[in-house]
């Protein structure tokens, strides 16, 4: 039973991760209708930002600060400058964008910061507060990061102007612009708020697995998977979904098909969601008018 | 004579003769271009003139590699006679992953093919499998041996060499049966489905089948190639087949030109010969270098070196 718990428990911390990977490709996916590829590699080089400054002597908070402000900013300037000119070319042509994109960024990773696998210290200890059996310093830590940055997020949607312009341009470009809202600047900072979401979700991560420039390779699928499962065009459900597949990752790999085969999970996530409930568990569904 | 038949005729003979000019080490390079021509070629059939987007060619080019390794190292095949399953293989596979492609639009037909390039090399790993696919060792083969001696040039005829006329002869007859395909009505039915496919259906083309179908021999196209690649390269490991396996595919489609036949060939020797320049600066550089081509390409090309040279020769025309 108490490792039963055990597993649910770290389930759940890098299920927030997830949530907040996923968090991020919805946030893109419901503006736009596209599904950004290079999120995982974006995440990974602000990763390695937060760890340059730390290395050079920053401390922990403010290094997480300035990192997750310079991926906002840079999330922003990838969508004024690489994605905005393709925005309503043929699906192809985007997804090329896309992985371009996910290629130059891994390679500035590995360009830059070198290949070696570098330790990321916690800033939490390594002894957790509450039920310290079951979950460790960094895990509860993280998880409670990650929530408050869903909080943050929501209250910002629901409680801004900005926030209410962004759903305004999410849900009706058209009719969002005749009232006055600058769509493509929404759709900017949609992609900043995106960047900034996985940069925390990386900077988490890195404690855990070590940070090379394929860091966030696995992460995305799952991230994929949790938006998948929610409903892609549903925020909720895309962090629902994060904290499912995290708890059914860890449940099945210790207890049914072992370590080795993790990523064939998410891989069956995924095209077992997409075959048979394409909308995921709490999506609506889409009606095209021909 | 016409102008067609006489570039045909050069092309063929340079290709003929190109193996006794070059060191063993080039005709090991020309050979790994020809092999990724053929798997671009199967990519280009699929996305370039099906509009479906694949982001995981790999996987097919791995199961067609492992197909041929195993039967080759398990049951003592030929290196020639494993062509022909592993494309059977990965015709199979493909129209597999065909049927759920067939409710997935753009962005999530990438995403699936996507996670299924990311799963494959852990698969490959499998512990289940291991007595078949090697682990992480992977597998060791052995090159094919010349059926003849001979020299030619002051050279003599290399397993390399050897390889090298196996490959051309597989690249010739695919790109052949590539082209006859497109021009025919199957290929009028599959760019038609990929340009309006409500129209299509309604003029009568079964969209099922052929878009699966379409799925089915692209990916056996990639399986021949992975095939060919691990007799000519004589080892396969999990590791050879990871996502940026897929996405140099799919960087050899663009920079070739999607929807183009013979923009296969350019792609190929981009995407085999651009890393080895590129490699020099530093190991990230090649990948940089692709990343960067490939946006830039979208923005300035989106035609590739094909779509170029149609329009050098249109502007000579006028």
């Amino acid at each position: 039973m108490d490792g039963f718990l055990l597993q649910v428990f770290s389930g759940l911390a890098t299920g927030s991760i997830y949530a907040a990977v996923g968090l991020a490709l919805v946030m893109i996916y419901q503006s736009t209708h596209h599904i950004n590829f290079a999120q995982g590699e974006m995440a990974t080089f602000a990763t390695f930002i937060c760890w340059w400054l730390i290395d050079s002597g920053m401390s922990y908070w403010l290094a997480f600060f300035l990192t997750v402000g310079v991926a906002f900013v840079g999330g922003l300037v990838i969508q004024r400058v690489f994605i905005r000119p393709v925005e309503r070319k043929p699906v192809l042509i985007n997804v090329i964008v896309f992985v371009g994109l996910l290629v130059i960024f891994n390679a500035m990773s590995g360009w830059i910061f070198e290949h070696t696998l570098k330790a990321f210290e916690s800033p939490f200890p390594v002894r957790s507060a509450v039920l310290p059996e079951y979950i460790s310093g960094h895990q509860l830590g993280s998880l409670g990061v990650t929530l408050a940055v869903l909080l943050v997020i929501y209250l910002f949607f629901r409680f801004t102007p900005i926030g209410l312009a962004m759903r305004g341009a999410a849900q009706n470009p058209d009719s969002a612009s005749l009232v006055g809202i600058r769509v493509t600047w929404m759709l900017a900072l949609g992609w900043g708020l995106a960047s900034a979401i996985g940069a925390v979700a990386g900077i988490m991560m890195a404690p855990i697995m070590f940070l090379d420039p394929n860091m966030m390779g696995g992460i995305l699928l799952y991230g994929f998977a949790a938006a998948l499962l929610g409903g892609i065009d549903n925020p909720w459900g895309a962090v629902a979904g994060g904290f499912i597949v995290g708890v059914l990752e860890n449940l099945l790999g210790a207890y049914v098909i072992g370590s080795d085969l993790k990523l064939t999970v998410a891989l069956v996530l995924i095209v077992g969601t997409l075959t048979l409930k394409p909308n995921g568990l709490f999506g609506q569904k889409v009606v095209t008018r021909v | 004579m016409n102008l067609r038949i006489q570039t045909v005729i050069l092309l063929g003979l340079i290709a003929l003769i190109l193996p006794w000019l070059i060191s063993d080490f080039r005709v090991f390079q020309v050979n790994l271009m020809l092999v990724y021509a053929i798997a671009v070629l199967g990519l280009n059939l699929l996305t370039g003139y099906g509009g479906q987007i694949s982001l995981g060619h790999g996987a097919f080019y791995a199961i067609g590699a492992y197909t041929a390794a195993i039967l080759m190292d398990q049951a003592q095949w030929s290196a020639y006679a494993t062509l022909p399953v592993a494309a059977l293989v990965c015709l199979a596979a493909g129209i597999l992953m065909g049927f759920p492609a067939l409710r997935l639009d753009g962005h999530y037909l990438a995403l699936a093919t996507f996670a299924l390039a990311m799963a494959i090399p852990q698969l490959l790993k499998y512990k289940g499998i291991e007595d078949y696919t090697g682990g992480v060792q992977g597998i060791v083969l052995d090159k094919p041996l010349p059926l003849f001696e001979m020299e030619f040039l002051g050279r003599e005829l290399s397993e390399d060499r050897w390889m090298y006329y196996l490959v051309l002869i597989v690249a010739v007859l695919m790109f052949w049966l590539a082209n006859n395909l497109v021009k025919g009505r199957i290929g009028r039915a599959i760019v038609a489905i990929r340009d309006q496919p409500i129209a299509a259906g309604a003029l009568g083309v079964n969209l099922t089948a052929v878009k699966t179908l379409t799925f089915g021999v692209s990916a056996a196209y990639t399986g021949v190639a992975g095939a060919l690649g691990a007799i000519a390269v004589s080892y396969v490991a999990p590791d050879s087949f990871h996502t940026f396996l897929s996405i140099s595919f799919l960087v050899g489609a663009v920079v070739g030109g999607l929807g183009t036949i013979p923009g296969a060939l350019f792609g190929a020797a981009f995407i085999q010969f651009v890393p080895n320049v590129a490699d020099e600066i530093s190991k990230s550089a090649p990948w940089a270098v692709y990343g960067a081509i490939l946006i830039a390409l979208i923005y300035v090309a989106p035609g590739g070196v094909m779509g170029m040279l149609n329009k050098l020769k249109r502007g000579d025309a006028k």
